[in-house]
């Protein structure tokens, strides 16, 4: 037998992990201290986050709260380099809804409410549908409760009765039995998303309020749109079809819905009292703008994506012709067109709101953005993906639908999200033309006798709203990106 | 190349060959830009034929059978698959498609839908099945290439192996009349090519249509009733496999003969 010759007798057993290589002990000597220099550093960088942190809690903890101007705020504190809270407590509610009319600020704070009832379905799978009508339940009672009188007092308390129930339903029986009851023809509830839905709607007649049947007859143009499609579409054919129903609805919205909405509004009066665009302001105004051009841009950044991959000429180079146009100038130059410029181009006499012209800039502007990031993640889809979809049967817009667009909108994740992060933080750009969103507002509060000279406790507080909602977004997105791995679990 | 011994022998008496023609390819030609990869192919395969398409790479063979569900357009010439002509009518492209099951190289699963939701997904949206009878039909078809076990996992979680036996039964699903095999074992290692050719075998004896791109020779030799050979685009020799492989005619065959076998 030769020496190379080797044949193993048994096979070895598991074996636990050498204790130092686990735990935080572990941790630490891998992390922390696995070299002298590592360690040092460590150790140098530890005293310079406590020194930091020390000098910021000592500035920020101050009793200054009820300070009402920047010589009371010294007097409180006793001196020193410490921060003056009192601009806070005095402008927080300002800083928020800017000139908003305070009786009504119940709207905006309902529209915020309604916000996450409307999205929950859609970023959360985990939240039952069930669930999703008890928070709905929940805000309607206590907003008809707040608003008080007879009507809303019953109103409240039957919302929330019914909250109660449906939560004690749900809760009472778990997920197999339900399951069952479903499978025996137990009716369920109607799918949250129809409120998702309605809420595009339902807000801007919260926010600047009016006749509600403006927002529904504008709904009602997509339900003609939709019944057309579907009437056309099975007798014309699917792109005559589309094209048709949606000049359908482009009549109804610009001859028939306002007039159609003022008549049953003659009959039927449901009127909020109208708040003008002026006086909207504060973090209200840069949320209202963000959501808007966060919910609108991906959707047509999806559009464009597409268009730009078209084998159709004229598709393709109106596409890229929009995105190259619109990534090649800043959002100033955007937002200075939307406020000055685009007047001079419409007919005399036309009042076009200025948040809506900011609203349609702003979603543009990300539009672009967005298709450039969804087209990163339909590139890195292997062709053989398109294939398969093809080699099935499914045609182009199912294959989009069901093989193409949920696997490059997950590899794009990271970048839709940054760019929603983005248009979020650029919509305080507006206070350079005239809106006031809460950094406008803090350089009048700055101008404030007062509070002259304060200018880390304002921008720390306007930061701090607009990190949690950036944060917020952020974590999410690596939520939404482990949720939805598929590889190796 | 031919390494891989099936365990069983192909029971030849259960495939039938019909008089009924499936496909049917006259005078077709394709050029990518200005390459002619395809010249001048005419081919007729009947209902129940299990033919083997092989071939040096570069031959083309991947390319016709591709041509056959228009993955590939071809300029010149008629393909009928089931008396549907292929045209840029996309009505008759879709309906040939649904017709005609097609298996991948690269098995080209969906890897965001677990197995089960691989299969269902075009019987549901393309032949409007309702969905508790496509996944009854489903979990038939993974029963048949021995993975029932697997279905609520994702393809990434599968050996290549398992893999390609689900994209098979994925065709399947959509109940075609003509199988397309492009290379359907090339990416895989010989155990598993074992698996995968165990399930083509057991198609076979039921009577499939199937055109099948390959080097497994020993497949061809058990399983195909007729062989042909592609070079430069063009159809260079096709007879049955056992005087094919024991008294090739042109020497382009017996050349890659020699070098495979």
């Amino acid at each position: 037998m030769s020496d190379m010759s080797y044949v193993r007798s048994e096979m070895l057993p598991e074996r636990a992990p050498p204790a130092s290589s686990v735990g935080v002990i572990g941790w630490m000597r891998a992390n922390l201290f696995s070299s002298v220099l590592n360690s040092i550093l460590s150790i140098v960088s530890l005293v310079l986050v406590v020194w930091l942190l020390s000098a910021f809690l000592s500035w920020a903890l101050s009793p200054t709260w009820s300070g009402t101007s920047v010589n009371n705020c010294r007097e409180l504190s006793g001196g020193g380099h410490v921060a003056c809270w009192g601009v806070i407590r005095e402008r927080w509610v300002q800083l928020l809804f800017g000139f908003y009319p305070p009786e009504e600020y119940w709207r905006p704070m309902l529209a915020f409410a309604l916000l996450f009832v409307a999205v929950t379905p859609v970023l959360f799978s985990m939240i039952s549908r069930r669930m999703n009508w008890v928070m709905l339940c929940v805000v309607l009672g206590v907003t008809a409760l707040y608003l008080g009188g007879l009507a809303g007092s019953i109103a409240g308390l039957a919302l929330l009765a019914l909250g109660a129930a449906i939560a004690y339903k749900a809760l009472s029986t778990d997920k197999d039995a339900r399951a069952a009851e479903i499978a025996e023809g137990a009716k369920r509830l109607p799918n949250p998303l129809i409120f998702t839905a309605i809420f595009p709607f339902l807000t801007p007649w919260l926010l600047w309020g009016g006749s509600l049947w403006l927002p529904i007859a504008a709904a009602l143009g997509f339900v003609l749109a939709f019944y057309a499609y579907r009437y056309l579409a099975a007798v014309l054919g699917s792109l005559s079809g589309l094209i048709l129903s949606v000049i359908v609805a482009l009549v109804w919205w610009l001859f028939m819905a306002v007039p159609f909405g003022n008549a049953i509004g003659g009959i039927i009066p449901l009127d909020l009292v109208q708040v003008a665009s002026r006086d909207f302001g504060g973090f209200m105004l840069s949320l209202t703008i963000g959501v808007v051009a966060i919910g609108c841009s991906l959707p047509i950044g999806i559009v464009l994506a597409l268009g730009r991959q078209s084998d159709l000429f004229i598709v393709k180079t109106l596409c890229v012709g929009f995105i190259e146009f619109i990534r090649g100038v800043p959002l100033i130059t955007l937002l200075f067109v939307a406020s000055t410029l685009l007047n001079i181009f419409l007919p005399p006499g036309t009042n076009f709101d200025i948040i809506l012209r900011v609203l349609i800039m702003v979603t543009l502007f990300a539009s672009a953005y967005m298709a450039e990031v969804i087209r990163g993640g339909l590139a890195a889809l292997p062709r053989g993906q398109y294939e398969a979809a093809d080699a099935l049967g499914l045609d182009y817009w199912k294959a989009q639908r069901l093989i193409i667009m949920p696997q490059a909108l997950k590899i794009s994740i990271p970048g839709i999200v940054s760019t929603f992060i983005g248009v979020f933080k650029d919509t305080t750009l507006v206070s350079i033309i005239g809106l006031l969103d809460p950094l406008g507002l803090s350089n009048s509060i700055r101008a404030d006798a007062n509070w002259i000279g304060l200018i880390w406790e304002l921008y720390g507080f306007i930061a701090l709203l607009f990190f949690v909602f950036c944060f917020s977004m952020s974590r999410y997105s690596m939520y939404l990106e482990r949720r939805l791995r598929t590889d190796h679990r | 190349m031919s390494s891989i011994t099936l365990d069983h022998h192909a029971d030849r008496s259960k495939m039938q060959v019909s008089e009924e023609v499936a496909i049917e390819i006259n005078g077709m030609n394709k050029w990518y830009g200005a390459f002619h990869v395809l010249r001048d192919i005419n081919l007729t395969v009947n209902q129940g034929e299990r033919i083997v398409i092989a071939g040096p790479s570069g031959s083309g063979k991947s390319t016709l059978i591709r041509c056959i569900n228009r993955l590939e357009e071809h300029q010149e010439g008629q393909i009928i698959v089931d008396g549907t002509e292929l045209t840029s009518d996309l009505k008759n492209v879709d309906k040939v498609r649904s017709e005609v099951g097609m298996v991948f190289q690269h098995f080209n699963l969906f890897p965001h839908l677990t197995i089960l939701e691989n299969c269902t997904l075009a019987p549901i949206w393309v032949r409007k099945t309702p969905k508790k009878e496509a996944e009854e039909r489903a979990m038939h078809f993974l029963e048949k290439v021995k993975i029932p076990e697997q279905a609520h996992k994702y393809p990434g979680m599968l050996s290549g192996g398992q893999q390609q036996r689900v994209a098979i039964a994925r065709s399947l699903c959509m109940m075609p009349r003509i199988m397309l095999f492009d290379e359907p074992t090339s990416a895989l290692d010989p155990e598993m090519i074992k698996e995968v050719l165990e399930t083509m075998v057991s198609l076979a004896e039921e009577g499939m249509t199937m055109l099948c791109v390959t080097h497994e020779m020993g497949f061809a030799k058990e399983v195909a009733n007729r062989v042909i050979f592609m070079d430069a685009g063009q159809i260079v020799e096709q007879n049955e496999p056992e005087e094919f492989f024991n008294n090739p005619q042109s020497e382009r065959t017996k050349l890659f003969l020699s070098q495979i076998l």
